[in-house]
């Protein structure tokens, strides 16, 4: 590998870990602001200078002052903790979450100077798989912090959360592997790809028309897996204190946080990869715009990239505030409902989306 | 191939030695269970290993096969586990003696 | 020696350090953690000998759904350090199994050291998913099949061993 390709594989790696970062910055925006409009306070508005428009709209607050309190928070570790693994948890639940975005295209090819470079990290034919192993590494953080925290209220939110994750991944996976039989491949951008074309002329052809219940499916699943409101039994407040990280604070509680926001960020990725056409941007082909009736727009090959990121950060951008949205509209679910909607609903749902999807494409051929 | 075949079968055996001396020397029967799955994936690795030696997929089919008796062990050994310490307090093998006459 | 060889003999020394931490900690949950560190190193071993499907399938199986099960498990039952162990031969016994093991493991590899294999040529799509699956749904049909109803039985089983009160038969 030469050391042009390091560069492009580097600042490619860059980009993505900035989207993913920033996106959870702002989503914490939209979140608190969010949530405040729902229940109609006014929200984070202490930290601002001069109260001048957009100022006051509590970015400062969300974007500057709450890093600098978190970071600057004392960092304690309970009395009689394990206190390697209590280090190591909330690095062990970020991480994966991050490297999991290095398989999600998030643009076609990019054409600078006879030199094709693939818009995606980590160009794996096993994609859909890679991303899987990464999830369910995702929930070690979650146990182990529980666990070293020497605390009951900790522990019981880890085993919660091992119980929750392993039961709606198994979900998740049987949705994504309807989808993957849609497509017939489980490398992601050989799936962005395949999203391109349009029935009759006029829908684009998404994921989402070919497997609308397995969205469903993974929609309610992901939700789950990042453990939020109507699933966040292993951190709710009025049960648990605060769960798993009840026994964390400053830097390594904000790194709980970012976690839950990161896997907030890629369940939307992706959700927008596989069932809403991943940078596809209805009839923006290679050479431009090609419109129902013959209308030709042309672009330079620049502008078609850009369109196409563009396009995918929106649509994440949408499915994140999409599951904000959810978070502070429904109430929580009680335990034993979270396990009978995942094993007794959604799994037989998934499996019964699994074999007509088989027999459709056996009968098509 | 980056290294011999060979190198590879030795870290499987002793991988596979760590895992019988982990079922004699523990009495956690929880310990010994994930011995024996140590030993498993030692077993593993000399399949995929020797599948590439061959150049032939049918190792990591078989592979494939392990991991899922592996699960459904798990599955069915844990929850004999769970069952046995509600009888009896304790997952030490020596004072889960019942059956010895 | 190539870049790959060492990087194969840097984890293979990881792998036998993990392996004999999962042996030798007291405490269950630490054990549980090394074989979670061992099982992750293996699948990077699978990745070096080109078996990426099963490496994958390593990490989602083993490391994701196996050890968390283990670890769930042994987080409910609350398992503390294991109990030092009495009796009188105790140190003779483990001493005793250690040497077992040893001669075990140099047995092995003097055996396999001597064995000659076969030096295949690698298809250009060894290991895919396509190649792996294309076996598996072919020369394996029935096994995987068998396997199928394997896993039913054995999720039915655990569902009515860990059942909390079973229901007498009789009224």
């Amino acid at each position: 590998m030469g050391l042009i390709a390091v560069g492009i594989a580097a600042v490619k790696a860059f980009a993505v870990l900035m989207l993913v970062l920033n996106m959870s910055a702002v989503l914490l925006w939209v979140e608190r602001k969010g949530s405040a409009l729902i229940q109609d306070r006014i929200g984070a508005n202490r930290a601002n200078v001069f109260g001048v428009m957009p100022l006051n709209l509590g970015l400062l607050n969300t974007l500057v002052a709450d890093p600098i309190k978190l970071l600057t928070k004392e960092d304690m570790v309970p009395a009689g903790a394990d206190k390697l693994l209590h280090f190591l948890a909330p690095f062990l639940a970020v991480f994966p979450v991050l490297v999991t975005f290095a398989a999600i295209p998030f643009g076609d090819e990019l054409v600078i100077g006879g030199q094709a470079i693939n818009l995606q990290v980590a160009a794996l034919d096993i994609g859909i798989l890679y991303v899987l192993a990464m999830s369910s590494l995702a929930i070690y953080g979650v146990v182990l912090g529980g666990w070293a925290s020497n605390s009951r209220w900790a522990l019981l939110g880890g085993i919660r959360g091992a119980a929750q994750m392993i039961s709606y991944e198994i979900a998740m996976g049987l949705a994504l592997i309807g989808a993957v039989m849609a497509f017939g491949t489980l490398d992601m951008q050989a799936i962005a790809r395949a999203q391109g074309h349009h029935f009759f002329g006029v829908i684009p052809a998404w994921g989402v028309i070919y497997q609308p219940l397995a969205f469903l499916i993974f929609l309610i699943a992901g939700i789950a897996e990042t453990k939020r409101v109507p699933f966040d039994l292993p951190e709710g407040e009025s049960e648990l204190v605060s769960g798993y990280f009840t026994e964390y604070s400053g830097m390594k509680q904000a790194a709980f946080m970012l976690s839950d926001f990161a896997e907030s960020v890629v369940v939307a990725g992706l959700a927008a990869t596989l069932f809403f056409g991943a940078w596809q941007v209805p009839f923006l082909f290679r050479d431009g715009f090609h419109f129902p009736g013959g209308v030709i727009v042309a672009l330079p090959h620049l502008a078609v990239v850009v369109l196409q990121i563009v396009s995918f950060t929106l649509k994440v951008f949408a499915l994140c505030v999409f599951q904000i949205l959810v978070r502070w509209t429904l109430p929580r679910y009680r335990y034993d409902q979270v396990m009978d909607l995942g094993w007794k609903y959604l799994l037989p749902l998934a499996l019964a989306n699994m074999l007509v999807t088989g027999i459709v494409i056996v009968s098509i051929g | 191939m980056i290294v011999p075949t060979q190198w590879v079968l030795m870290l499987s055996a002793v991988l596979f030695a760590i895992g019988v001396v982990g079922v004699l020397v523990r009495r956690n029967v929880i310990v010994i269970f994930m011995a024996i799955e140590l030993m498993l994936n030692a077993v593993n690795l000399s399949f995929i290993a020797l599948a590439r030696a061959r150049g032939a997929v049918d190792g990591q089919v078989v592979v494939f096969f392990v991991m899922t008796v592996a699960a459904a062990e798990a599955a069915v050994g844990l929850a004999i586990i769970i069952a046995s310490f509600r009888n009896r307090s304790t997952v030490n093998v020596d004072e889960l003696a019942l059956l010895r006459g | 020696m190539t870049m790959g060889a060492a990087l194969f003999l840097l984890v293979a020394v990881a792998t036998v350090a993990a392996a004999l931490g999962v042996v030798l900690h007291p405490n269950p949950v630490k054990s549980a953690i090394f074989l979670v560190v061992t099982l992750f190193l293996l699948a990077i071993v699978f990745v070096l000998l080109e078996a990426h499907m099963i490496a994958a399938l390593q990490v989602i199986v083993y490391a994701g759904a196996i050890m968390v099960l283990f670890l769930f498990v042994i987080m409910l039952l609350n398992l503390q350090d294991d109990d030092p162990e009495r009796g009188r031969h105790r140190y003779v016994l483990r001493g005793l199994a250690w040497l077992g093991g040893v001669v075990l493991a140099v047995e092995l590899a003097l055996l396999l050291r001597g064995a000659t294999m076969g030096g295949g040529e690698v298809p250009a799509d060894y290991g895919s998913a396509e190649a792996v699956a294309r076996s598996l749904y072919t020369d394996f049909l029935l096994p995987f099949e068998l396997t199928s109803i394997l896993l039913l039985v054995a999720v039915v089983g655990a569902v009515l061993l860990a059942q909390k009160q079973r229901r007498s038969s009789l009224p």
